[in-house]
C-alpha cells in the first residue's frame, strides 16, 4: 500500500486531570478551527465539575510535590524540558497548520523558559529566603514555601509558551497546578499533558482543562479551595473580576498583563515565583 | 521445663560483591586537553596513573609542561570572550548538558573513580559522582540568574581561571571548580591530581560530548611542577586551589603582588564535638562518619573528636566496638566501608604521624583485620589519652585515625575546638537546639553540623577559616569567587 493511501490515526484530544487523560463528565465538546477556519479537531469542553476535580486532584499532589527536593523538582521540569524540546517539530508544526503562526519560535522559548525555571527551584530560598539579624539570641530564618494550588488562566496566544510562562514558576516553587488553555488555541496547550505525562511529573503536579473561558475562569476564581490565581489572559475584565473573586478568599493574583514574548517569562520570573510563595519566618533561641 | 534448644553456630559472613569494571574502556594513554582535542604533550614526558589498591598502572598521563600551560591559556583566552558574550540561558544549557552526561554515564565514572583513588565504591557511587552531577545541574541554573544571587548587582567574569584540585575526590572537586566558573562566563584550566587523573579526562570527554566549545575547559594533567607552573603562568586571572595547607601558602606567596584573584580550599583539623546529652548511638555513627569516610581522606574530616568526660568511656566504648565492624579491603566491593590509602606517598605520612602519636604518650588503638597483599592500606585507627599538644591533635593526618580528647564544660569544648591554625568544619551532637547554636556561632569553623557530619550539598557554601583557605564554594556564595561585582 503506497503511503498517501493509508488513512491517518487521527488524535482525541482529551483534558488531563489527575495524570488522565478524560473526557470532560459533561460530554460537551467544542470544534477547533484552523485560521482559515476549516475544521481540524474537536476538543472535550471542560465544565465547572471538571474544574472542581481539578483541584481536587491538584490538591491532593501538593504535598508530595512540594516534599520533593528543589534538585528533584529541577530535574523534572528540566525533564519536560528536554520531552518538550523532542516533540518541537510536532508542536511547531501544528502551530504553523492550525495558526499560521512561526511554531518553532514560540516552541523554542517555551523549552527555554522550562530550562530557566528548572534553575530556580534550588536558588529560591537563597534569593527570597536569608538569616535574619535579630537583636535577641535567637536564630531567626526566613524560608519561601509554595503557597499550595494554583489555578491559572492561559492567554489566547501565544497558547503554549503563554501557558508555561504562567504554570512554570508555579510549578518551580512546589505549587500544583489547574490551568485553562487557550480557548481559540487549545490543542497547543493540551499537547503539553502529553509531554508532561512523559517528564515524571507527578499525576496531579499539572492538571489542563479546554473550554470556554467565561465559563471556566470563574469558577477557579471562586474556588475556596485554590490558593492562588495566575491570570494571563489579557482580558482586563477577566482579570478585574478573578481579583475580585480571589479577595473572597483572600487568594494570592498573579497578573502578567501582557502575552509573553520570547524571554519575558524569563524576565520576569522573581515576580511570578515571589507571588506563588509564601515566606515562613523560624525562630530557635541560641543558648539556654 | 524444656531443655534449652541446641543451637548451631552460624557465621554470617560476607561474600564478596565486586562491582563489575568490564563495561569500562579506558585508554591506554591521555594526553593534555586544549581546545577540545585530547594532544601529546608538547613538553613530551608522561607518566602511569596506578590502582592503589592493586598498584597496577591503570592508563599512562601526560605530564604538562611549560608549553602546554602557556598554549592552555592562549586557547582559554581566546575562548573565554565569546563564551562570556553568549546569552547566559546557553551557557547554562551546556551546563545542564554536561550534568545530564554525568549522570548518563555515572557507573564509568564511579568505578574508574575507584580504581584510580581507591575509595569504596559505594561512597563514588552513591556520593562523588551524583554530588558532581548535582554542581553542574545547580550552577547550570544560575547563569542566566547571576545577578539574583550577588546582590543584584552587575556581575563580569574574571576571564581565564586555573583550577587545581586534589586527589581525594578528583571528580567531584573538578564538578565544584569548574561548574560556577562556566556558569559565570569564565574559561577554565583545570590540573588534577597527580595520582588521579582519570576522572577529569573522562571529564574532558564528556565536554566534547556536550558540544562545549573548544577552549572552555582545558584539562592539564601533570604533578607537582606542573602546578606550580600553572600557578605562576603568564596571563591568567584566577586561581582556585583545593589541596594542602603548605602548597595554599606557596600559591599565596607565588602571587602576591600580582592582580591574580585567588580562592584557597585547604586542610582541616576539625573538631567533632560530642556532648553528655548526645544521642550515643547516634553520634558514633556520626563519628565513623566524619573519620572513615574516604579513609579519613577528607579536608573536613572530623578528626579531633571531643568527648565530655561524664560520657567519654561510653563513647570510646561504642566507637571502638563499631570500628571492628568496619570492612577494610577491595575498593571496588560493595560492601567496603575503608578503601586503600591513595598513595605510597600518603601511607608514609600518616605511619609517620600515628608512631609520632605513639612516641609523645597516647594510646593507640588500630583495628585487627586482615590487610590485602597488595596495595596501600592503612587499619582504622583510634588515639586515646591524646594531649592537645600532640601531633596527632594539631596535625592533619588525612587518614583513618580518630584522635579522642575530652572536656567537662561546654566553654572548655569551645576553646578546645577553636585551639587550631584550622577552621574548616566542626559537628556538634547535643539534644539540646539552644546549645547546638550558641557553640555553633562560638566555633572558627566554615562549616557546622549539628547531628550530622560529612553532608555536603551544590546549595551549600563549603570552605574554611584561618589557615583552612579563604573563599566558597556552592550555592550563591559560590559565584563570587569567579566574578568582579559592579
Amino acid at each position: 500500500m503506497s503511503p498517501s493511501r493509508r488513512l491517518a490515526v487521527r488524535k482525541t484530544y482529551k483534558l488531563y486531570v489527575g495524570g488522565a487523560f478524560a473526557r470532560s463528565e459533561s460530554g460537551r465538546h467544542d470544534p477547533v478551527l484552523d485560521h482559515e477556519g476549516s475544521h481540524v479537531a474537536n476538543i472535550t469542553r471542560a465544565s465547572r465539575k471538571d474544574a472542581r476535580d481539578a483541584v481536587k486532584a491538584a490538591r491532593k499532589a501538593q504535598p508530595g510535590w512540594a516534599g520533593k527536593t528543589a534538585y528533584n523538582r529541577g530535574q523534572v521540569l528540566y525533564r519536560a524540558a528536554e520531552a518538550l524540546e523532542s516533540r518541537g517539530a510536532e508542536l511547531a508544526d501544528l502551530s504553523a497548520r492550525v495558526r499560521g503562526a512561526d511554531g518553532a519560535a514560540e516552541v523554542a522559548a517555551a523549552v527555554d523558559t522550562l530550562v530557566h525555571y528548572a534553575g530556580w527551584t534550588d536558588k529560591l530560598g537563597a534569593v527570597l529566603g536569608g538569616v535574619n539579624p535579630v537583636a535577641a539570641p535567637f536564630l531567626s530564618f526566613s524560608m519561601p514555601e509554595p503557597t499550595g494550588v494554583v489555578g491559572v488562566v492561559a492567554p489566547e496566544e501565544p497558547p503554549l509558551l503563554g501557558l508555561i510562562g504562567a504554570i512554570a514558576p508555579a510549578l518551580a516553587a512546589g505549587n500544583t497546578v489547574v490551568a485553562i488553555c487557550s480557548e481559540r488555541w487549545p490543542l497547543a496547550g493540551l499537547d503539553l499533558g502529553e509531554v508532561l505525562a512523559v517528564s515524571d511529573v507527578p499525576a496531579g503536579v499539572v492538571n489542563l482543562l479546554a473550554g470556554r473561558r467565561a465559563e471556566l475562569a470563574p469558577a477557579l476564581g471562586a474556588h475556596r479551595d485554590l490558593n492562588a490565581i495566575v491570570d494571563a489572559s489579557g482580558d482586563p475584565a477577566l482579570g478585574g473580576e478573578l481579583e475580585r473573586l480571589a479577595a473572597e478568599t483572600v487568594k494570592r493574583v498573579l497578573r502578567i498583563r501582557e502575552p509573553d514574548g520570547e524571554a519575558t517569562a524569563r524576565e520576569d520570573s522573581l515576580r511570578r515565583l515571589e507571588a506563588l510563595t509564601e515566606l515562613k519566618t523560624a525562630w530557635h533561641p541560641i543558648g539556654a | 521445663m524444656t531443655a534449652p534448644l541446641e543451637r548451631t553456630r552460624v557465621r554470617w559472613d560476607y561474600s564478596p560483591a565486586p562491582e563489575s569494571a568490564d563495561h569500562v574502556r579506558l585508554r591506554d594513554a591521555y594526553g593534555v586537553f586544549v581546545g577540545g582535542e585530547f594532544a601529546d604533550p608538547r613538553s613530551g614526558t608522561s607518566a602511569p596513573t596506578v590502582n592503589p589498591a592493586t598498584e597496577e598502572p591503570l592508563a599512562e598521563i601526560a605530564v604538562a609542561g611549560a608549553e602546554d600551560i602557556a598554549h592552555a591559556v592562549s586557547t582559554a583566552r581566546a575562548a573565554q570572550e565569546k563564551w562570556a558574550a553568549l546569552p547566559a540561558l546557553e551557557r547554562g544549557k551546556y551546563l545542564f548538558r554536561i550534568a545530564r552526561l554525568m549522570q548518563e554515564r555515572a557507573r564509568e565514572l564511579a568505578v574508574v573513580e575507584t580504581m584510580d583513588g581507591g575509595k569504596p565504591i559505594r561512597e563514588s557511587r552513591d556520593i562523588d559522582i551524583p554530588l558532581a552531577a548535582a554542581h553542574f545541574f545547580h550552577y547550570a541554573g544560575w547563569a542566566d540568574k547571576l545577578s539574583y544571587g550577588l546582590a543584584g548587582r552587575d556581575a563580569r567574569p574574571l576571564g581565564v581561571v586555573v583550577q587545581i584540585v586534589p586527589w581525594n575526590f578528583p571528580l567531584l572537586m573538578a564538578a565544584w571548580k569548574l561548574a560556577p566558573a562556566l556558569a559565570c562566563g569564565n574559561a577554565a584550566i583545570l590540573k588534577p591530581a597527580e595520582t588521579t587523573p582519570l576522572t577529569a579526562l573522562l571529564l574532558a570527554e564528556i565536554c566534547q560530548e556536550a558540544e562545549l566549545p573548544p577552549g572552555v575547559v582545558s584539562i592539564l594533567p601533570g604533578d607537582r611542577a606542573t602546578g606550580a607552573a600553572l600557578v605562576r603562568a603568564e596571563g591568567i586571572d584566577k586561581v582556585a586551589f583545593t589541596g594542602s595547607t603548605a602548597v595554599g601558602k606557596d600559591i599565596q606567596a607565588a602571587l602576591a603582588g600580582t592582580d591574580v584573584e585567588l580562592t584557597l580550599e585547604l586542610g582541616g583539623k576539625s573538631a567533632n564535638i560530642i556532648f553528655e546529652d548526645a544521642a550515643i548511638d547516634q553520634a558514633v555513627e556520626g563519628i565513623v562518619q566524619g573519620i572513615f569516610f574516604n579513609q579519613g581522606h577528607v579536608c573536613c574530616a572530623g578528626s579531633r573528636l571531643l568527648v565530655q568526660e561524664s560520657v567519654a568511656e561510653a563513647v570510646e566504648a561504642k566507637l571502638w566496638e563499631r570500628m571492628q565492624k568496619l570492612r577494610l579491603g577491595d575498593p571496588l566491593d560493595k560492601n567496603t566501608d575503608v578503601g586503600a590509602v591513595n598513595s605510597g606517598e600518603q601511607l608514609e605520612r600518616i605511619e609517620t604521624l600515628v608512631a609520632a602519636g605513639e612516641e609523645e604518650g597516647a594510646v593507640r588503638r588500630t583495628v585487627s583485620c586482615e590487610l590485602p597483599e597488595r596495595g596501600h592500606w592503612f587499619a582504622p585507627t583510634m588515639f586515646t589519652e591524646v594531649s592537645p599538644v600532640h601531633r596527632i591533635a594539631v596535625e592533619e593526618i588525612f587518614g583513618p585515625v580518630v584522635s579522642l580528647l575530652t572536656f567537662r564544660t561546654q566553654a572548655e569544648a569551645i576553646e578546645k575546638a577553636n585551639n587550631s591554625k584550622y577552621g574548616l568544619a566542626a559537628g556538634i551532637w547535643t539534644d539540646k537546639g539552644g546549645k547546638a547554636f550558641e557553640v555553633a556561632a562560638a566555633l572558627q569553623a566554615g562549616v557546622v553540623w549539628q547531628n550530622t557530619y560529612n553532608h555536603f550539598d551544590p546549595t551549600a557554601a563549603f570552605g574554611g577559616y584561618k589557615e583552612s583557605g579563604f573563599g566558597r564554594e556552592g550555592g550563591a556564595a559560590g559565584l563570587r569567587p569567579y566574578v568582579r561585582v559592579r
